[in-house]
């Protein structure tokens, strides 16, 4: 096997909020590293930490201690300049489609924001039109319906569709995908997650879920981290964790998921 | 003979926009459940899965409008009546409701006992503070929630709380159909395993006659409900029991639905997922063939102009398509 980078990883990083009697442990001393071009799941139930460790790696909520390493060196986001640099590197795909967008911008000015901060602001108008159009056509939709149209005009699942087309516009080293399909229906869910994976072969992207479905995890994902109280109390492969787990609270977590091959034992909450 | 509590014969109903164009959300549905069973109800979003819970229930308000069919609870035929009436004689008695954002339900300025109490003295004015509270103790014991529930404001209680406590709230008049429209979708899986287990239980303890169980989730259908049935652009496309559903679905639609299930057991990873491509039409002007042609593999020049009946086969199974159960096998087994 060839060697692989390492593109993101974490020492003892930790999050807490709030003081004194309100003191929440969210994040606990987790390390972590994450390879160029792996898909990688975080899965826990609610409360885990598993958003709060996503905002963190986004850089949209501050660290209380340890250190994040992107690509070898420690991130710097300390000025505006160097945090959008760090985002034009690191993308997110949020759980709810519905408030992810800007309600008074309309879908060319979100895709074209995307084109700008790849460095195509001089690029000619027939351009960005060519290479939206082309995003849109990646996801299945087509650019002549979405142009001027508002996101609110759009279905949940075309709405998420949409924030794959930004994706893959802006082409970022790694992906975020908080709970990306936890609103969609399961029909569609399919769709998405072929798309995701799509990009991933495309552009090596490395691509984080974070999400409670096992079975989801299981699906997409090289390797999976399970979090627990702010820990990460297992990791491994896919097969490792999910098909033969160690931790008494792995076990627990894919007893609760519906099954339809093996008997789903209800008695154990 | 086991009664049948809920008996629905070609049920139409449409929502009027506010240009006047209609559009038939649930058309000619037909169902049956008998006391102590469960009913699935599939399908992707938009196919009227929602609207079909609500059209149940026997009470319309606008946009949504009953056109045709009877909905008979236990005998009683409530189709046609009057709102008020129904408001007050079969909501909650007969026929309860969870609707898909429950927990949201619950009255933020009032403890749970202060709800608890409104929603009885709607049914019996005269019902004491004592009697109430008694009544509401005994029913979440029974259920399996802690007795402080009832003291608390909504926002101390988590979601899969709030949602386990509307969930008691809405059977406290023992209806005979339920009906859950994705009780649990919001919730982790640990919290759904306890909102389901207690609808089971409820069920089991007959404090529920019968369930009708909505949810794009198959392999959580598959786990609580006897019978599964799959919607598509608001008509029935496949009946069957649960097992056969899943495992052997004969319409072309059931077969790609069954094809997005993820589960994470053995072999999972080794599947190709199969999502099928394309939206549902748009039911202000509904196709007139067959509604899933323009997105079937399988799809032959009458299917788009005919349209295709229910077929029944042996032991209750039913399924739209032209083609017979033989040839969809053979067809499914060559890809």
């Amino acid at each position: 096997m060839a060697e692989r980078k390492v593109c993101l990883s974490g020492t003892g990083l930790t999050k807490i909020y709030g003081f004194g009697r309100t003191r929440t442990l969210a994040v606990d001393h987790v390390d972590f590293s994450f390879y160029e071009g792996e898909v990688v799941s975080i899965v826990g139930e609610s409360g885990s930490g598993k958003t709060t460790l996503a905002k963190m790696l986004l850089g949209l909520t501050s660290t209380t201690e340890g250190d994040i390493y992107f690509q070898g060196q420690k991130r710097d986001i300390s000025t505006q300049k160097k945090r959008l640099e760090y985002w034009r590197n690191i993308q997110a795909i949020f759980q709810d489609p519905f408030s992810s967008y800007n309600i008074f911008n309309k879908i060319d000015a979100v895709l074209l924001d995307c084109i700008n901060m790849r460095g195509g602001r001089q690029f000619p108008y027939s351009k960005k039109v060519e290479m939206m159009t082309q995003a849109c056509s990646f996801v299945n939709l087509k650019f002549e319906e979405l142009t001027n149209k508002y996101p609110f005009e759009l279905s949940g699942g075309q709405m998420q569709r949409l924030m794959i087309a930004r994706v893959f516009l802006l082409m970022p080293k790694i992906l975020i995908a908080d709970e990306p399909t936890s609103m969609i229906d399961a029909c569609s869910r399919a769709t998405i997650l072929d798309m995701l994976m799509q990009l991933r072969d495309e552009i090596g992207m490395t691509i984080i879920f974070i999400t409670h479905d096992l079975g989801l995890a299981y699906y997409v994902s090289d390797s999976v981290y399970i979090m627990e109280h702010g820990k990460f109390v297992e990791s491994g492969s896919a097969d490792e964790v999910i098909l033969r787990p160690k931790q008494a609270y792995t076990k627990r977590l894919i007893n609760d998921v519906p099954k339809i091959y093996e008997e789903w034992d209800l008695s154990t909450v | 003979m086991p009664t049948t509590l809920l008996e629905v014969r070609e049920l139409t109903t449409r929502y009027i926009t506010r240009f006047g164009e209609s559009v038939y959300a649930v058309d000619h549905v037909s169902l049956k459940v008998e006391e102590g069973k469960s009913l699935g109800i599939a399908g992707e979003s938009g196919c009227g899965k929602s609207t079909l819970a609500l059209s149940l229930m026997g009470y319309y308000f606008a946009p949504l409008h009953y056109m045709s069919g009877q909905i008979i609870i236990d005998g009683r035929n409530i189709s046609g009546m009057d709102p008020d009436d129904v408001r007050k004689s079969v909501l909650g008695k007969e026929i309860a409701y969870i609707p898909q954002a429950a927990m949201n339900a619950l009255n933020p300025t009032q403890k749970v006992i202060n709800f608890i109490e409104d929603v009885i003295r709607v049914h019996d004015y005269g019902a004491t503070k004592q009697q109430i509270y008694e009544r509401a103790r005994t029913l979440f014991e029974r259920v399996g929630l802690p007795e402080s529930v009832l003291h608390k404001y909504p926002v101390e209680l988590s979601g899969g709380m709030k949602q386990r406590t509307v969930i008691a709230i809405s059977v406290l008049l023992s209806p005979k159909v339920l009906i859950a429209d994705e009780p649990s979708s919001a919730l982790d899986v640990t919290s759904q395993k306890m909102v389901i287990k207690m609808i089971k239980q409820l069920l089991h303890d007959g404090l529920v006659g019968s369930l009708i169980f909505i949810t794009h989730e198959l392999p959580l259908l598959y786990n609580v409900t006897d019978d599964i049935m799959v919607m598509y652009a608001g008509q029935i496309v496949e009946k069957a029991t649960a097992r056969e559903a899943v495992f052997d679905p004969l319409h072309p639609y059931s077969k790609g639905l069954m094809g997005s299930i993820i589960v994470p057991e053995e072999g999972l990873r080794e599947v190709k997922l199969t999502a099928i491509p394309g939206v549902p039409p748009n039911l202000k002007k509904p196709p007139l063939g067959c509604r899933f042609a323009e997105r079937c593999k399988y799809v032959q020049p009458e299917c788009i102009v005919n349209a295709v009946g229910l077929r029944n086969l042996e032991g209750g199974r039913a399924y739209r398509c032209i083609f017979s159960e033989a040839e969809l096998r053979e067809a499914y087994k060559n890809g």
